[in-house]
């Protein structure tokens, strides 16, 4: 029997190839459009998949872009991730929601209570990923901080980066921040208990009294404990510390494996020992991190149309597409056939990252889908109640709770 | 004849938490669950209200150190809630009460930019300057801003909020997939702004959303705030709900905008309005009573004096008079709305005046200040008192506060709009893609004069 993963499709603007926003089947004019992000996110939902993630950044110009020489024959602005998250989030109906947030400039309070507010609104089917850093484009835009992460050292190690390595332990305070305060409230916190007048009772509901290196939040969260308890936390890495951070605060990470040879230290044996290797240091709690793959996909029905396709978008934009992420560029079968090995070498779910909005979204949904549900390589929906239900992962409980029973 | 009437502007507050709602009324659902904001926006709907409204509050209130306990706590957060609400919604406004203490101009103009895209052009904000440390120690700047500090950060953020939500040109994406020019050289305009407060320069992420700037409401009421709505506001929320009162307020805030060099009909002012309906005004006036004998309960009226004087009462009669005791004014336990404003002790001077002039118990006295509703009497009372005060100029409509969740406006939409109508004072039905700017009958903001040159 093939091992069976859960396919999540990664949502970027107008794709993941830069140049896509000129193809036909493109609608560049309607990116900030409710239509469009309604249209995209009931395709993914109706095929079955099990979740979505929302690209964001907090500037004009991509993460590391210069922000002299902006290329303007490149897709420019967007919407709020969690926004359109909560918007789509009563016109779909199983399908997680994970948006982008950065972690440098926002409030861990604001964003704490967004995406439990995200999880009442999806009635249990709300995430986040979190990005650490600020980029120089963005720290124009807030102002507010000099330092930040301009570039990944010449080494591409993050060790190397004293300003990188401060971006994580400070999204790293972050998740802790988001998951006190998802656990601020017990379930049974409301009581309305007519007969004593109290709405709640104030012993199931927990000032956090946070101190860090870079905020402190004191309070509770103003949002009573959501549908999932703790909305699902996601992070994207790529090596050690990044990893760290998700072995330590995140139930889902998304890797990007590359096929044997590929790219050293990509391996995916590799990046599995090194998630193991941090889970024993840091992670507490019963549920195993979950590791997704990421794939960057761009389908079409035979192998020359798609090169072709691959080759004039290449040609658009200047340069062969590169990509963090493995790519396929081929027919359906070649991407079932590539999720079919991620999914053979033990990943728990693949992400696919669509080179081309809508038309990439649309093959997955049409052709990809039936063709991993037929060889039983997609996980198939279970008719869960919440993403976490889908994706095998406890409801956890609060930790005030736990506390209680320890004392 | 009908032309000359002015028309009424109805906002449906959606009254989650605090005392006005009755949770202990059989038929009081949840304040957070999705179900109760889409009963609630759809009779906002049905009642062809300009838009729905959420108040907001970062930091759960604390009682003697400890969290709230006797009304409805936790509510969800603002932008998430009205993007969502916007989705199950086709004409309503969605407008946040959102702080300029403690968020950034950049990440608050691209969400509410993203409101505006998402809902087709509803979006307003409600730019509030509170809050003190207590709320403060919730966020990464932390502590206290003065109170004239706050409303200079207030008028440095509505300025770069709106620099940024001007930096985009209409039709500001070009996006030629034949010539492969995405944007425009000279777009978007890049955002220098140094003040005192902030020092961005910044290239904003959003094209311009339909209503150009999403609507700006105010709610504020000291000189500062009253400079600050007559400069940037283009709806007031107050609290001035008795007639001569909110005239005297009206003539106040207007008379500011020629200063700015602003139209009488650029701004609106809705003030917070609650009500009691009945067969009769007996009735109604009965009603009026059941329901402030739940909104305040006998606990209720003991913790409001206790926050005021910021020490234990438990002892007192909530059915007798005023306590004599001296307050604790150097308490930490005095926290949240009840003593928000003015000095402790002016305030308490107050209340004994008020008690004596009127002979009220505690709870009397807090009924008084904090559940005398508005409008108490038939459909036909309220609907005719309604449109005097907008009439006579002391106000161009209300902001519908209703007692119950998530069915408290259903009786006003049914019973009190429709009489509205016959006013002639109340539309009929939504315009066809009408924006809340052209629902509220503002006027259109001025693209920045370097994209009109363009
Ligand atoms: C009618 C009204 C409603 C308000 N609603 C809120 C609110 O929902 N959240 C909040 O933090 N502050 C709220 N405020 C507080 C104001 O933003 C402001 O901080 C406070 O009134 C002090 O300013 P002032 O002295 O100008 O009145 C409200 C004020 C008024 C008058």
């Amino acid at each position: 029997m093939t091992e069976q993963v859960h396919i999540a499709i990664a949502f970027e603007r107008t794709g993941w190839h830069p140049a896509a926003w000129r193809e036909s089947t493109a609608r560049p004019h309607e990116l900030a459009s409710p239509a469009y992000w309604r249209d995209l996110l009931r395709t993914a939902d109706d095929s079955g998949v099990a979740l979505a993630t929302i690209e964001d950044a907090l500037s004009l110009t991509d993460r590391f872009e210069p922000l002299e020489g902006l290329r303007r024959d490149r897709v420019r602005g967007r919407l709020d991730a969690v926004l359109i998250a909560s918007f789509v989030a009563p016109l779909t109906r199983r399908i997680g929601l994970v948006p982008t947030v950065t972690t440098a400039h926002t409030e861990p309070f604001h964003v704490a209570t967004g995406i439990q507010t995200l999880d009442f609104a999806s009635r249990g089917r709300a995430g986040v990923r979190l990005v650490a850093g600020a980029s120089a484009a963005e720290r124009a835009n807030f102002g507010r901080r000099a330092a930040g992460v301009d570039a990944i050292p010449a080494s591409g190690r993050v060790e190397d980066s004293p300003e990188i390595l401060a971006a994580f332990r400070e999204a790293s305070e972050f998740a802790d921040v988001l998951s006190r305060l998802w656990d601020s409230w017990q379930d049974d916190a409301i009581i309305r208990d007519a007969a004593t007048g109290r709405f709640l009772d104030a012993d199931r509901v927990h000032n956090i009294e946070f101190e860090g290196e870079f905020f402190a939040v004191t309070g509770a969260s103003i949002v009573p404990r959501s549908p999932q308890g703790r909305p699902l936390l996601t992070v994207l890495a790529h090596q050690t510390v990044p990893y760290r951070l998700a072995a330590a605060h995140a139930d889902l990470v998304f890797t990007t494996p590359h096929e044997a040879g590929g790219r050293p230290g990509f391996e995916l044996d590799a990046i599995r020992a090194e998630l193991d290797a941090a889970a024993d240091d840091l992670r507490t709690g019963d549920e195993r991190l979950r590791v997704y793959a990421d794939l960057l996909v761009l389908i079409e029905d035979t192998e020359p149309a798609a090169r072709s396709a691959a080759e004039r978008l290449d040609e658009w934009d200047g340069a062969p597409l590169t990509s963090d992420a493995r790519i396929v560029v081929g027919t359906p079968g070649d991407v079932a056939d590539a999720v079919r090995e991620l999914a053979a070498a033990g990943v728990d779910g693949v992400r696919l990252r669509p080179a081309r909005l809508p038309a990439d979204v649309v093959a997955i949904a049409e052709k990809v889908v039936p063709l991993l549900r037929s060889t039983r390589t997609l996980r198939e929906d279970d008719g869960a109640g919440t993403l976490r239900a889908r994706l095998d992962l406890a409801r956890p409980e609060s930790r005030y709770v736990r506390e209680k029973v320890a004392l | 004849m009908s032309r000359s009437i002015r028309q009424i502007h109805l906002a449906a507050h959606f009254p989650g938490v605090n005392s006005t709602t009755v949770w202990t009324d059989p038929t009081a659902g949840s304040q957070i669950d999705f179900a109760s904001f889409e009963h609630f926006a759809a009779t906002a709907e049905r009642g062809l209200f300009d838009y729905v409204f959420l108040a907001e509050g970062l930091r759960l209130r604390e009682h003697k150190g400890r969290i709230h306990e006797l009304d409805v706590l936790g509510r969800p957060n603002t932008l998430s809630i009205l993007a969502a609400v916007a989705a199950i919604t086709e004409h309503v406004g969605v407008v946040g009460t959102l702080n300029t203490t403690f968020n950034e101009p950049y990440e608050l103009a691209r969400q509410l930019a993203t409101l505006d895209h998402l809902s087709g052009g509803r979006a307003g904000w409600n730019a509030v300057t509170s809050s003190d440390a207590f709320h403060g120690a919730n966020f990464r700047r932390g502590g206290y801003l003065d109170h004239a500090d706050r409303y200079e950060r207030a008028r440095e953020f509505a300025q770069l909020a709106k620099e940024l939500w001007d930096s985009w040109p209409e039709d500001g994406v070009r996006a030629d997939a034949a010539t492969g020019v995405f944007l425009d050289d000279g777009v978007p305009t890049r955002v220098r702004h140094r003040g005192a407060q902030f020092d961005v320069d910044a290239l904003f992420d959003v094209p311009r959303s339909p209503q150009g700037r999403p609507v700006i409401v105010q709610a504020g009421d000291s000189a500062d705030g009253r400079a600050f709505g007559a400069e940037h506001a283009e709806v007031i929320f107050s609290l001035h709900q008795e007639f001569e009162d909110a005239r005297e307020f009206y003539d106040d805030v207007k008379g500011r905008l020629a200063h700015y060099g602003r139209q009488e009909d650029s701004l609106k002012i809705l003030p917070a309005a609650t009500f009691a309906i009945g067969d009769t005004d007996e009735e109604a006036r009965e009603r009026s009573r059941e329901i402030a004998l739940q909104q305040v309960r006998p606990e209720v009226a003991l913790t409001y004096v206790e926050q005021v004087w910021g020490r234990d009462l438990s002892g007192y009669d909530p059915d007798g008079p005023l306590p004599d005791v001296e307050p604790d004014t150097g308490s930490e336990t005095a926290r949240g709305w009840a003593n928000r404003h003015a000095a402790v002790r002016a305030r308490i001077a107050k209340l004994r005046e008020l008690s004596e002039a009127e002979g009220l118990s505690i709870r009397e006295l807090v009924i008084r200040l904090t559940a005398q509703h508005t409008f108490v009497g038939t459909p036909a009372r309220i609907a005719a008192e309604i449109d005097r005060f907008v009439q006579e100029r002391a106000t161009d409509g209300f902001t519908i506060v209703g007692h119950l969740t998530p069915h408290g406006l259903d009786e006003f939409a049914e019973r009190v709009v429709p009489l509205l109508q016959e006013r002639g004072s109340y539309r009929r039905s939504y315009d066809e893609g009408a924006t809340l700017r052209d629902l509220l009958g503002l006027p259109v903001p001025h693209p920045a004069p370097a994209l009109a040159a363009r």
